[in-house]
C-alpha cells in the first residue's frame, strides 16, 4: 500500500509537471485558477501543521509535539533556515519528554 | 543552445546562487528523509519519493498522511493537489525554456519552487533565466536526494522517533513551508480556516480526509474573492 501510494503519488505530481508545458498560456491568466493555486498550498499546508501538531489517530490531544510548533514559530519569527527550524521543534519535544514534563 | 549574450560573471553569479539553493534545500532533504523514514517508510521507499515525485511539500504530505494512518488514497491526493502548483510554474517557465523531446520530459521533473523562482529572478537576457532554471533545478535535484539518502539512513539507525522529537519535527516542516506563504490578512485567514476545518473534521472523518476537506476551503475563499470588487 505504501509503494502504491509512493508511485500513484509520483507519477501524479510528474504529470501535473508535465501538463503545464503543454497547456495554452491562458490558463495563467484566468484569474479563478491562479486565485485557487495561491490559497491551496497556504490551505493544505495550515491543515497539515494543525493535524501533525494535534491529531493522534482521530484523538486530538495536547503533547509535546505543541511546545515543538511553538518553538518552530519562534525560530521562523528569528528568520532562522529550515533545518534549524524542525530540529529546533524535534529538540524541544524531546527535552520535554526527557524531563517527563511532555508526553 | 547558444548562450553568446549572458556575460561569464553574470552566469558564475547564478551557478553560486544556484549551488547555495541546492546546499540550503539538501538540509532540508536531511529532515525529509528522517521524518520519513520516522513515519514508516522505508529508506527505498523514501528514496524513491525523492527521486520521482521531487517536490518536497507533497512528499511530506505524503508521508506525514500515510505516518498518520492516513491510507493511501487520502496520501495521494493531497500530494497531488499540493504539487498543481508546479503545474503552474511549468505554465510560466514553458516560453523561457522553448524545450521540446527529452528535454521537456527533464525539464517538467526539475520544475518547482526553486528553479521556477531563480528563473523568474533573472529575466534577463532569456539565456541567464534558462540558465537560472537549469542550474537550480540540477543543484536542487542532486543534494535534495543526497540529503533524502543520509536522513534516511540515520533515522532508520535510530530507534523510536517520538525520543528524538521527530514527531514534532514533521509539523515544524509544514509550518516553515507554510510561514514564506503568509504574506497578507487573506492568507492568514486562509490558513486559520483550513486549520480550523481539518481539526473540526478530525474525530468524525478517517485520518487524511480532513486534511482534504480543508482544501475546500481555498476554493471556497478563492470564490468569495471573486465576487468582491
Amino acid at each position: 500500500m505504501i509503494w502504491f501510494a509512493v508511485l500513484a503519488g509520483s507519477l501524479g505530481c510528474y504529470l501535473e509537471k508535465l501538463l503545464g508545458y503543454f497547456l495554452p498560456r491562458s490558463v495563467l491568466e484566468n484569474e479563478g485558477v491562479r486565485r485557487v493555486a495561491g490559497l491551496l498550498p497556504v490551505a493544505l499546508l495550515a491543515a497539515l501543521v494543525a493535524v501533525q501538531t494535534f491529531a493522534v489517530g482521530q484523538t486530538l490531544v495536547i503533547d509535546a509535539r505543541l511546545a515543538g510548533l511553538a518553538a518552530a514559530v519562534i525560530a521562523l519569527v528569528l528568520r532562522a533556515p529550515f533545518l534549524v527550524v524542525v530540529v529546533v521543534a524535534a529538540v524541544t519535544a524531546a527535552a520535554l519528554r526527557a524531563t517527563g514534563i511532555g508526553t | 543552445m547558444s548562450s553568446s549574450d549572458l556575460h561569464p560573471s553574470h552566469r558564475r553569479r547564478i551557478t553560486s546562487g544556484a549551488v547555495g539553493i541546492g546546499l540550503a534545500t539538501g538540509a532540508y532533504g536531511l529532515s525529509f528523509g528522517a521524518i520519513s523514514v520516522a513515519s514508516g517508510l522505508t529508506a527505498l521507499q523514501t528514496q524513491t519519493l525523492s527521486l520521482l515525485m521531487f517536490t518536497g511539500g507533497s512528499q511530506f504530505a505524503l508521508v506525514g498522511v500515510l505516518g498518520a494512518g492516513g491510507g493511501a488514497v487520502a496520501a495521494i491526493l493531497t500530494a497531488w493537489l499540493l504539487g498543481a502548483r508546479n503545474g503552474m510554474y511549468a505554465l510560466s517557465m514553458a516560453p523561457t525554456l522553448q524545450v521540446t523531446g527529452l528535454r521537456r520530459l527533464a525539464a517538467a521533473e526539475l520544475t518547482i519552487d526553486e528553479s521556477t523562482a531563480m528563473a523568474l529572478a533573472h529575466p534577463d537576457p532569456p539565456d541567464a533565466a534558462r540558465h537560472a532554471f537549469w542550474r537550480t533545478g540540477l543543484s536542487v535535484y542532486v543534494l535534495w536526494n543526497l540529503g533524502t539518502l543520509l536522513g534516511a539512513l540515520g533515522a532508520a539507525a535510530i530507534g523510536d522517533p517520538a525520543t528524538l522529537g521527530l514527531d514534532a519535527a514533521i509539523p515544524a516542516a509544514f509550518i516553515a513551508l507554510l510561514w514564506p506563504r503568509l504574506v497578507d490578512r487573506t492568507m492568514w485567514a486562509v490558513a486559520l480556516a483550513g486549520a480550523a476545518v481539518a481539526l473540526a473534521l478530525t474525530p468524525v472523518l478517517r485520518p487524511g480526509l480532513p486534511v482534504l476537506a480543508a482544501g475546500l476551503v481555498a476554493l471556497i475563499a478563492a470564490m468569495l474573492m471573486g465576487r468582491r470588487p
